[in-house]
């Protein structure tokens, strides 16, 4: 048996990740006192990243690693959404880390590995591959949810998720297994070859798709999948809440079109059925659930759920009794929807940072009572944000709803998108609660805002690009769809 | 060696340097001419160097941007008034007043000169239809913004901005005394953007966007001096009374989106053929018909017409240059405009086309009448616009397509001239509008009393003056047209005519003639008619005893003077290439079952020949009557005009009550619609769908969310149990299917 050297090009960002993974522990080890070190470090490990995605590979499809690695341009655009948001993220939550005392190196080595994880899942193109990335991705977060560890709350967090997410992680391998057994293959290239000349026992296949999709949707915490994340968004640090909450939901995106579409997609009438039950429980489970809370934490949480269950709406409608020309503008629809939810989540999130100071969380919704008074600018970001995540025109949260309820109807489930829309009705108010609040409450305390220049103007970025993308959504359409037309056909 | 270097420079950088050039000298310029008067230079010589900035600038800036791309300028016509607009609206208190005038008339000066250049392309032979950026798409029809540049659109863009620069400038000297001066600049110029958008549109979203936009602007102007009861209400009656109108607006791009699928005009007209084939679904009118006079219902709302018209004189309570730009020139011609970009669907319906003709000759001759009886120099003035847009709306309605936007045009210029003579009699009358207070200011303000006397001479249809060229063609279009209610239209244009001259006239020679009754009894009158004024500046309304009125200052009398060049000439030089040669080949279509312009272009032979043809016509003769009439009421027996007042004292009431059209429409609409909305409110709002659908549900609604918190019980087994259970139905999902 020889050994062939494989491909390092196709993987080049992850390696340099990895790479720079240790340089920042060694860091974290040797350079303790250079306090800015991790932190910087960070940053241009992304930005380094974002460099060698953009200009390494070839934007054709290429596999190596023996077929388990796959580089295309849907793997390329989503890493970039996850730099990007990764690196918001740690941005916004570094003021409040240092007010806490848990800006440690640790917290960014842990970032790190994170990224990696995400970066691995999304170029995964072999069952165990993905679940390698999974796995990285989720230890790197327990560890992150329990970083404020004398705090009661958040390893209570970090607890639950952890065991839950083991039990998820238990189905998802059984499903790889049941997969495998089936086709005698790993790689979904293989599976895909395998269900198209039907040489697999359909009855095993299926009964691995039900775990493989309880797998699915816990990652993307879709009811009855769901029930770490009010707990875990609540109880982790605000700052670890934001990562869970927006790279993450991108890579979850990836891994269930990796898994579904890429791999199943000859099963798509199943599975579509299996995510449309998931998406109805999640969208209305999420925006009733989302009305009780006083904590805007957990609403947001709750909001995740609903949002998450709309965007399955976008894969539900790929295929139509055997038709599959409208699969690709229904998943662009989809992946659409995840970068709206994504840009939308890092700002949501980011206004609780923003907000809060050294011994003080604003986490009650009733803590952004008078914002307008405070702070005219960011309690209109707040707005945009809200709007935007309510759907109302002409944001992006609206073309994104907009988008995945055109492919519904054309693939002919007006049910869906009637229930779909009276829903997010309903879930309108929750978020104009907020802004109602914002601007009609008096003040309970009016400390002035007090946060770094870059977080300020950050804030402000991402808040325009929400009013801006809503204005010229083409641009990101377009993106999605070259970026699944060119890795799908 | 500045010259060589210069030839060195790349075209970019050549570009660069002639616009910050151009935009230092036209600053300088207009800061050092503007600010002279407030000695802020303390220099004589500064007014001066001022001038020779401003002249210096204007044809460096049109060098400027004459080296600019074609597709480039056609964007900087409306952003650069939006620009000024947004400059002045938003940062208003930091660029003070000085600098709200100068950026919104330097936004708008470069939109005149890019305008201009466009003008001169269009004349070279090129046109422009294309989208510039592309909104969305929904169910297959995409929004978006584009330009259709052609001979109209480059006419009413000239119009629009020359037009609009006058009152710019005339606004500095009229409203130098309100508290609200940089709102009022950021209006204005938010208008022209929006006119700009609306002339230039390619397509039925942007014409509506457009449409509403200058609605929205002339509604915040109308009320600009909102403690004014009456401008409120004003506002609010344009407002309305616009409602109705563009709900018809709206059912006919309703109706063209339904039935081609698309909005845009090119490929809207390219379907004219089968749309007036087609009839619509569950009536079996004809859909082209429907189309038309539901479009034509949203140009009666703007252009004022019979009996939507009622908004137009009340919106007189807003500040003069406003009436003049929005009410009499542009924003009201908007509903001409758009017939005559739409005349290939106009043209398929004969039935439209009537209902237009009968609707704009009635506006003609019964708008003109009311201007008789009128008082208040802006309302007189107000009804001869009705009346004139009459006129254009009977062009429209004999296929005269272009004789229509011919006199729109000529209309632009003389209106927007007698407005703002009016507004400076008023500033010299310190805010006196009352003609009965009026008389001999002849004297006082020269300028003012000759410019009003060429508008007046253009409005009435003086041969060679602009004003004969556009109305003596329509009166001949409608002599010649065949279409049913022609011979009505003929009746009521040639009474109008001798109408109009009376009521122009009469009030000429009650502004400018006469004895001098200001500063005498003053009181009695305005207080009345403005009782409830409070506006805010320490003006005292009208003259004291024995004060003089004076002439206005020059940033008020410049836009006089050059409004009044082509209120005089213009029609003379363009009536032959617009009327019969060859600018509106391409862009205004006529059937061949209708006659137009055609008969008329038949006997036409030089703008001279038609002058002096016109001598021997009826309309001259009228006109001349008219004028003599008013001569003899007003100058040499005043008493009569009294005396037929008591004498016809029921005509006179009908008359100054406007018919009763507002009467009706408070005691039938007003009265009938606050009587369904407190039906409405109190049986469907509050019983039905506040308190069984909208509590009810809420209620409903807060019950499950309660509920469903319970779910979340906080126990790692109960989640745990949650996860399992959700296998287990997707199980079922695999016992059914698999």
């Amino acid at each position: 048996m020889n050994f062939v050297v494989p491909d390092f090009y196709p993987a080049a960002a992850e390696i340099f990740v990895a790479v720079m993974a240790l340089v920042i522990m060694l860091a974290g080890a040797f350079a303790r006192s250079v306090r800015w070190l991790a932190y910087t470090l960070t940053q241009l490990t992304l930005v380094g990243a974002a460099l060698i995605t953009i200009f390494v590979p070839s934007v054709d499809v290429s596999y190596t690693f023996s077929g388990m690695f796959v580089s295309d341009l849907f793997g390329n655009v989503l890493k970039l959404l996850i730099y990007l948001a990764v690196g918001v993220a740690l941005l916004y939550g570094r003021g409040y880390l240092a007010d806490r005392r848990m800006e440690r190196p640790e917290y960014y080595l842990l970032a790190v590995l994170m990224t990696l994880g995400m970066m691995v899942m999304v170029s995964a193109n072999h069952l165990l591959t993905l679940y390698i990335g999974l796995e990285m991705m989720s230890l790197a977060l327990y560890g992150m949810t329990a970083f404020d560890r004398d705090s009661v709350r958040s390893t209570e967090a970090a607890m639950k998720y952890f065991v839950l997410g083991a039990l998820a992680s238990g189905l998802l391998l059984y499903g790889m297994s049941m997969i495998y057994g089936a086709t005698g293959a790993l790689d979904f290239v293989s599976i895909k070859d395998a269900l198209y000349f039907q040489t697999a026992n359909k009855t095993v296949l299926l009964f691995g798709l039900v775990f493989l999709m309880a797998g699915i949707a816990f990652k993307l915490g879709v009811v009855p999948f769901h029930m770490w994340v009010p707990d875990v968004y609540q109880g982790a640090p605000t700052a670890v809440t934001l990562l869970i909450a927006s790279a993450p939901k991108l890579a979850a995106f990836a891994m269930t079109m990796r898994l579904l579409v890429f791999a199943l997609f000859e099963l798509a009438e199943q599975w579509q059925a299996m995510l449309m039950f998931l998406a109805v429980l999640s969208i209305i489970l999420g925006n009733l659930a989302a009305i009780a809370q006083s904590n805007i934490k957990r609403m947001l949480a709750y909001s995740g759920i609903s949002h998450m269950g709309f965007m399955l709406l976008g894969l539900v409608a790929g295929v139509v009794s055997g038709e599959t020309h409208n699969a690709i503008t229904a998943y662009s629809a989809a992946m659409f929807y995840a970068v709206a939810y994504v840009l939308m989540s890092l700002a949501s999130f980011g206004m609780v940072l923003l907000l809060a100071r050294a011994g003080f969380e604003a986490e009650e919704i009733d803590d952004f009572k008078g914002l307008n008074k405070r702070s005219p600018w960011f309690a209109a970001m707040m707005m945009i944000v809200m709007f935007s995540m309510a759907g109302i025109p002409f944001f992006i949260g609206f073309f994104a709803k907009l988008a995945v309820l055109q492919s519904v109807v054309a693939a002919g489930y007006v049910w869906l998108a009637v229930l779909a829309v009276v829903m997010s009705v309903i879930g309108a108010f929750y978020y104009l609660r907020v802004v109602k609040v914002m601007y009609f409450d008096a003040p309970a305390d009016d400390a002035p805002i007090h946060a770094p220049a870059e977080m300020r103007v950050m804030m402000s970025v991402n808040g325009l690009s929400i009013a801006a993308l809503g204005l010229m959504p083409q641009g990101l359409t377009y993106l999605c769809w070259i970026a699944l037309l060119a890795s799908l056909t | 060696m500045i010259i060589s270097t210069y030839t060195m420079l790349s075209s970019g950088s050549k570009l660069a340097l002639f616009i910050a050039l151009t935009v230092l000298a036209l600053l300088a310029g207009a800061l050092l001419a503007l600010n002279a008067r407030r000695r802020l230079f303390g220099c004589a010589g500064a007014r001066a160097v001022g001038f020779v900035g401003l002249v210096a600038g204007l044809p460096a800036l049109m060098m400027g941007l004459s080296r600019v791309e074609m597709e480039m300028l056609y964007r900087v016509v409306p952003l650069a008034p939006l620009a000024g607009a947004l400059i002045a609206g938003l940062f208003g208190k930091a660029v003070g007043r000085a600098g709200a005038h100068l950026v919104t008339s330097f936004g708008v000066l470069v939109a005149l000169a890019a305008s201009i250049l466009i003008y001169v392309d269009v004349l070279a032979g090129n046109t422009f239809n294309d989208t510039v950026y592309t909104w969305m798409e929904a169910g297959g029809i995409t929004f978006e913004i584009g330009f259709l540049i052609d001979s109209l659109t480059v006419m009413m863009m000239l119009v629009v901005t020359f037009v609009s620069l006058m009152v710019h400038v005339y606004t500095i000297g009229y409203m130098s005394e309100d508290p609200g001066y940089q709102r009022f600049f950021s209006y204005i110029s938010l208008f022209t953007f929006s006119m700009l958008m609306l002339v230039m549109s390619n397509n039925f979203l942007q014409l509506f966007f457009g449409w509403e936009a200058v609605g929205l602007v002339s509604y915040l102007l109308i009320g600009f001096w909102y403690k004014r009861p009456t401008a409120i209400y004003a506002n609010l009656k344009a407002f309305l009374v616009n409602r109705v109108g563009d709900f018809g607006f709206l059912l006919g791009i309703g109706l063209i989106v339904a039935y081609t699928g698309s909005l845009d005009y090119a490929e809207v007209f390219e379907e004219a053929g089968n749309l007036a084939s087609l009839e619509m679904a569950g009536t079996g009118w004809p859909l082209i018909t429907a189309i038309c006079i539901c479009l034509f219902i949203g140009a009666m709302g703007k252009s004022a017409q019979v009996p939507l018209h009622v908004w137009l004189p009340d919106s007189m309570e807003g500040p003069t240059p406003i009436s003049a730009l929005i009410h009499a020139a542009t924003m009201v011609t908007a509903g001409i405009f758009m017939v005559a970009r739409m005349s290939p669907l106009f043209e398929l319906s004969d039935a439209a086309l009537s209902f237009v003709l009968v609707i704009g000759a009635t506006t003609a001759l019964f708008m003109g009448f009311l201007g008789i009886v009128q008082n208040d120099i802006k309302r007189v003035v107000a009804y001869s616009t009705l009346s004139q847009l009459g006129y254009m709306t009977v062009a429209l309605g004999v296929s005269a397509y272009s004789a229509a936007v011919f006199h729109l045009m000529t209309h632009a210029f003389f209106k927007a001239l007698l407005f703002l003579g009016a507004g400076s009699v008023i500033i010299g009358m310190h805010h006196d509008q009352d003609m009965r207070n009026m008389g001999g200011l002849r004297k006082y303000m020269p300028i003012t009393w000759i410019t009003s006397l060429l508008g007046s001479l253009a409005l009435i249809g003086f041969p060679l003056f602009s004003g004969f060229y556009s109305k003596d063609s329509i009166i001949e279009a409608v002599h010649a047209a065949q279409i049913p209610g022609a011979g009505y239209a003929l009746f009521c244009v040639l009474l109008g005519v001798f109408v109009t001259a009376f009521y122009s006239f009469r009030m000429y020679f009650l502004v400018f003639h006469g004895e001098e009754r200001f500063g005498k009894a003053h009181d009695a009158h305005h207080h009345d008619a403005h009782a409830d004024d409070d506006h805010q500046d320490d003006h005292h309304h009208g003259l004291a005893p024995g004060q003089k009125p004076h002439e206005s200052p020059w940033v008020v009398t410049v836009p006089l003077v050059l409004l009044a060049i082509p209120s005089v000439l213009i029609g003379y030089f363009t009536i032959e290439p617009m009327l019969f040669g060859e600018w509106f080949k391409s862009v205004i279509f006529v059937g061949d079952n209708h006659v137009g312009l055609s008969e008329l272009a038949a006997s036409f032979h030089s703008p001279l020949g038609m002058a002096v043809h016109g001598l021997q016509t009826a309309p001259f003769w009228l006109a001349m009557g008219g004028v003599a009439l008013s001569w003899y009421f007003y100058m040499k027996r005043p008493d009569i005009p009294a005396a037929i007042q008591r004498r016809f004292s029921a005509v006179h009431t009908l008359l100054e009550n406007k018919y009763y059209f507002d009467r009706f429409n408070e005691v039938f609409f007003a009265a009938g619609s606050r009587l369904l909305g407190r039906g409405l409110w109190k049986g469907g709002d509050q019983a039905l769908i506040d308190g069984a659908v909208v509590n009810g549900s809420a209620r409903l609604v807060g019950w499950i969310s309660q509920a469903s918190r319970l779910l979340q019980t906080g126990h790692l087994y109960q989640y745990a149990f949650a996860m399992i259970i959700g296998v287990f139905v997707l199980l079922t999902f695999w016992f059914n299917r698999g």
